[in-house]
This record gives C-alpha cells, sequence and structure tokens, in this order.
C-alpha cells in the first residue's frame, strides 16, 4: 500500500504545480499587462505604473510566479483589486454557500439514483426499467440552469414554497439556510443523478452476469439476495468514480446555478471578478477549485484502493 | 505484399444491408436522428429564411404569449421568440461543431502517438498533460480564458474545444492499444511500416465508429456547455440569438412572460436528447455483441 500511496501523492503534488502555472501563465503572462487591463483603456500612464508596483508587477516572472504560489502555501491570496481586503477573507465568506450547495447536490444525486439504478437493473427490460431509462435519458439532457428556473416557476412563484433566490446567510438558522440551498441543490442533483443511475444500472448489470452471481444462485439465493449479498457491492467500483467525478461537476456547474439563485458564492465572486477586471480574485478561485477537482481524484483513487486491492498492486 | 489481404474487415458491419435494417428497429436510434435533423433543418432555414427578422425591435408587439402568429410568442422586445430559436440552432450547433472538431483534430493523434510510443517518455507526458487538462472542468477554463480575453462565440468555442481534446485522446489511445496487439498490425510491421502509417493506415479506420460515437456524444455536451457560458455572459454575444443568451434574458421576465424561458429550454433539451439518443443507438448498431444481448 505505501509504495502506492507515495505514488499517488507524488503525483498529486505534480498536478497542482503543474494546475498553478497553467493559471498562472494564463492570466497573468498571456495578456500582456495585467495591470494596464484591470484598469482599462483609458487609464493614466502614471496610475497604470502605481498599480503595477503595488502588484509587484516589476518582479521577473518566476519570481512572481514564486510570491503567489509561496502566499498560496500559506493561505495568502492576495489583496482584492476591487474590494481592498484579502481575497482569503472573499473566499472565506463563500465557500459557506458553494461547498454546502455541492455537497448538498452530491448527497441528493447519490440519494436518488441508488434506488433508482438498482430497481432499473433488477427489472431489466421490464416496463419500469424502460420508463426508468427514459427519464434519465431525459435528465441528462436538460441544462441544469434551465431546469432551476423552471423550479423557480413552480415551486417559488406559483406555489410560493421557497422564495425564488437569495440566502439568508447561516446566522438566520440552520434550516432556513438549507431552504434557501434546496431548490439551486436540486437543480444541480437531477442531471447528475440521471447520470448516475445509469452507470449504477450498468454496472450492476455487469455484476449479475458474473460466475460469483451465478454460483450464489446456484446454492440457493434467490435473485434478490444474489443481486443484495454479491452483486451490489461489487457494483459499486465504478459507482464511485462517477461520483467523484461529479463533485468537480457539481462545483462548477454551482457557479451557475448560483447566478440563477442570486446566491453570494464563489460563482458568483468570480464573475464580479470578471466584470471588474480583478484578476487577484479569478485567478484565486479558480485555482481552488481546481485544487478541490484534483483532491477529490486522489481521493477517489486511494478509495479505490482501499475497496480493490487488486487495482493497489497493479499500479503500484 | 503491402495491403490487402491483412487489411482488417471490420468495417464490414457497417456497410452491411442489414444494419440498415437494425437501424430501422431501433426506436432510439430513430427518435434521435429525426430530432437532430430537425434542429439541423431549422438551423440551416435559418440562413435564409426565419418567420420574422430576429434583429427588428418591434415594441408594441413585446411580451405576446404564443398564437397562431407567433408560435412560441414574443419577447421583452417584440422579437419573435420562433425565429430566433431557429437562427439560435445555427449558433449553438456551429459552436459545438467546432469546438468537437477542435478535439478530434488535435485529441486523435495525441492518442494515436501515445499509443504508437506506448511505455515510453512521451505517452507519459501526453497522458499526464490529458489528466491536468482534464482537472478544468469546461466552465472553469472559459472563465480563465473570457477573463483574460473577453467574453464571445470564439473564446467559447476554444474552451470547450481544449476540454474535448483529452476525451479523444484517451479513447483514441486505450482504443489504440488493443489493436496494436493484433496479428495484422504485427503483419504491418513486418512488411515495414513505421508507426506513423501503420497508425493512419490500420489504426484509424478501425476506432472510427467509437470515435464517431463519442463526437455524437461531446456534440450535446457541447451544446450543453455553450448554452452555460451564453447563459452566464461569457459566451455568444448580443445581437446574435443564441439559446442560453435567451434564458438569461428571460430569467429577468420569468414573473411575467414565462414562456421566454420554456421555448429556448425545450430547444436545447430535445437537440441534446437527440444526439444522444443518436449516439446510444450507433453505439448498439456499431457493436453486434451489445445487439445481440438485447
Amino acid at each position: 500500500m505505501l509504495p502506492f500511496l507515495i505514488k499517488r501523492l507524488v503525483s498529486l503534488c505534480l498536478s497542482l504545480v503543474a494546475a498553478s502555472l497553467v493559471i498562472f501563465f494564463v492570466i497573468e503572462v498571456v495578456p500582456g499587462d495585467p495591470a494596464s487591463f484591470m484598469l482599462g483603456m483609458n487609464a493614466e500612464p502614471d496610475t497604470v505604473a502605481a498599480l503595477r508596483d503595488s502588484l509587484g508587477l516589476n518582479a521577473s516572472i518566476p519570481l512572481r510566479y514564486w510570491q503567489w504560489v509561496s502566499g498560496l502555501l500559506q493561505g495568502e491570496f492576495g489583496t482584492s483589486y476591487t474590494y481592498k481586503v484579502p481575497v482569503r477573507e472573499l473566499i472565506a465568506d463563500r465557500i459557506w454557500v458553494s461547498l454546502p450547495l455541492a455537497a448538498l447536490a452530491l448527497l441528493l444525486s447519490t440519494l436518488i439514483a441508488f434506488p433508482v439504478g438498482v430497481i432499473a437493473a433488477a427489472r431489466r427490460n421490464s416496463p419500469t426499467d424502460v420508463s426508468i431509462m427514459g427519464v434519465t435519458q431525459l435528465g441528462i439532457a436538460v441544462p441544469n440552469f434551465w431546469f432551476a428556473m423552471l423550479l423557480v416557476m413552480f415551486f417559488a412563484i406559483t406555489l410560493r414554497w421557497f422564495s425564488a433566490g437569495g440566502f439568508p446567510g447561516w446566522d438566520a438558522g440552520l434550516f432556513a439556510g438549507l431552504k434557501a440551498l434546496t431548490l439551486p441543490a436540486v437543480a444541480l442533483a437531477l442531471p447528475q443523478a440521471s447520470i448516475l443511475a445509469r452507470v449504477m444500472r450498468s454496472s450492476l448489470l455487469d455484476t449479475l452476469g458474473e460466475d460469483f452471481v451465478r454460483t450464489a444462485r446456484a446454492k440457493g439465493l434467490s435473485q434478490r439476495q444474489a443481486l443484495w449479498r454479491h452483486a451490489l457491492r461489487n457494483a459499486l467500483i465504478p459507482v464511485l468514480t462517477i461520483i467523484g467525478l461529479q463533485f468537480s461537476f457539481l462545483l462548477a456547474g454551482a457557479i451557475i446555478i448560483e447566478n440563477v439563485f442570486f446566491l453570494p458564492g464563489l460563482g458568483r465572486l468570480v464573475f464580479q471578478g470578471i466584470t471588474q477586471r480583478d484578476l487577484i480574485v479569478v485567478k484565486s478561485v479558480i485555482f481552488l477549485l481546481v485544487f478541490a477537482v484534483i483532491l477529490v481524484t486522489f481521493i477517489v483513487d486511494m478509495t479505490y484502493a482501499i475497496v480493490d486491492p487488486r487495482l493497489r498492486r497493479a499500479r503500484a | 505484399m503491402s495491403e490487402s489481404p491483412v487489411v482488417p474487415k471490420q468495417n464490414d458491419a457497417a456497410t452491411r444491408p442489414g444494419l440498415i435494417r437494425v437501424a430501422l428497429q431501433s426506436p432510439s436510434f430513430m427518435i434521435g436522428i429525426v430530432l437532430t435533423l430537425c434542429f439541423t433543418l431549422a438551423a440551416l432555414v435559418s440562413f435564409v429564411w426565419t418567420p420574422f427578422d430576429v434583429t427588428q425591435l418591434v415594441i408594441s408587439d413585446k411580451l405576446k404569449t404564443p398564437s397562431g402568429l407567433h408560435w412560441f410568442g414574443t419577447d421583452n422586445f417584440g422579437r419573435d421568440i420562433f425565429s430566433m430559436v431557429m437562427v439560435g440552432a445555427r449558433t449553438s450547433i456551429a459552436v459545438a461543431l467546432i469546438a468537437v472538431s477542435i478535439g478530434i483534430c488535435a485529441g486523435v493523434p495525441l492518442g494515436l502517438l501515445a499509443a504508437a510510443r506506448h511505455g515510453s517518455l512521451l505517452d507519459e507526458v501526453i497522458m499526464r498533460t490529458n489528466d491536468l487538462v482534464f482537472a478544468f472542468p469546461a466552465l472553469l477554463m472559459a472563465i480563465m480564458i473570457t477573463a483574460v480575453f473577453g467574453p464571445g462565440a470564439i473564446n467559447a468555442i476554444i474552451a470547450i474545444g481544449i476540454f474535448n481534446i483529452p476525451v479523444f485522446a484517451r479513447l483514441a489511445r486505450g482504443a489504440a492499444l488493443s489493436l496494436w496487439t493484433r496479428d495484422y498490425v504485427l503483419a504491418a510491421r513486418v512488411s515495414g511500416k513505421g508507426p506513423a502509417r501503420i497508425s493512419a493506415e490500420h489504426i484509424l479506420p478501425n476506432i472510427t465508429n467509437l470515435l464517431i460515437v463519442q463526437g455524437t456524444i461531446q456534440f450535446s455536451l457541447g451544446i450543453l456547455a455553450e448554452a452555460g457560458l451564453a447563459y452566464v455572459g461569457l459566451g455568444t454575444q448580443p445581437p446574435l440569438p443564441s439559446w442560453g443568451r435567451m434564458l438569461s434574458d428571460a430569467q429577468t421576465m420569468i414573473y411575467i412572460a414565462p414562456h421566454m424561458a420554456i421555448f429556448p429550454g425545450l430547444a436545447i433539451v430535445f437537440t441534446v436528447l437527440g444526439l444522444n439518443l443518436m449516439g446510444d443507438g450507433m453505439r448498439d448498431i456499431f457493436d453486434p455483441k451489445l445487439r445481440r444481448a438485447r
């Protein structure tokens, strides 16, 4: 296990370094002069020079990269150009909207997809299976932000069960916070649940055809018992990968959904950053999100190795 | 003895007369292809004719609900939504198609190269770079590109295209690796062909089916991504109609004119659904093993 762990850890670090390089070069090096970009076309030359100075742009590129990364390692992202406060504070406020939203959506998606996928596989080719497959096919095709708008129309405008947007803050109580995140989470979860249910079904169907399931049936277990005791556990491996991958889609998707519901999360922050040309904010948030994606991929890989020792040996 | 006897005959499946019959018997494939044709047709027709001019603002006709005259109603500027959906199809299809082409043109050669040099440093570098690009969801890529170069359809195409590259590179590499162990590739090597020629003449034709199926799926993902980017204002810019932007305009009118949000959304759903059904159908048709299993 240890060599495998070390190998994966090294590759995790390399990915993070590479990701930071890509972000740094796209945002800071490619556009020419970030200071004149941030100030716009009508800026006075001495204003630009002053901003260049305060952003530390007169240093060499490797030095600037090093300063940015060493800041990141200490949890310092720099100071926002428009808000004049540390980006760390801006992110700390907003991450408590985006992260719970993505987590809630992941939970919902898993809770919906599991039973649906198992039922479809257990009743393969029955009318139930066919209609489940039809609905999930539709679920994949629905853009989550449009589904969010439909939810607002129905649950917020017609039924008035939920508010159409906004976030009261966690100070207003756990219930109020969760209530504000419910519609956005449902909107995010539906397409992901459709994908997950299909993966669950096909993975379960694959395992149900395996020899050990036939053996279980031969020793007298019913199809249902064989499914629950033997097939399900083995079918979970591909499902686990998809859940890991989905987290990154959910985080990115949350950026758009936050816009529909006017939630003060990382997505709103990054779009404000773009319109206000606040590159420091944009750079930091994007790095954070990519970091989350890489970290989750790593965790999924590790879980894999724990669940299935064969993978551990094969890849170590 | 360069060509004939060792060239595999796998593509026969695609030309057998029975294949059309199988296609006709697959309801999901038929639904998929009909939906896809409908939207392609709408996009093509929009070049020469739309019921109304999409650039003309008729304020007196604003926010009309669907009627015989305006099938999908009108928006807050009095523009005909049906016409805008038609022109929007053009934008969506163009963006997604070019993005998929970028993915195929860059990804497939990279994947084939990695497979041909399997186990080498080059293979490792290509695949790790792929993993890295894969860690940037298309949306984040687009945000980064638009933050620096400004929003627009071209930048959306680049972002979605870059995202497609690792998808095709992985697919091509994986499929090519299993083909490299085949006898006919060995025969080709013995006859003196280099890796590049083998990849082009023997590997590529045999993974075309896979690429077409994946291309269809990525095409539908591209349409969804374009809509998402346009919705948040990072994609296609006014005055060119796009489904995503129509939806973001509709959002401000959601209390008084829900019809503005319904039709562009349905257009996205049916186009994506059509492409996905077509892709799934093609996978079943190309793969006789799946066909027997059903």
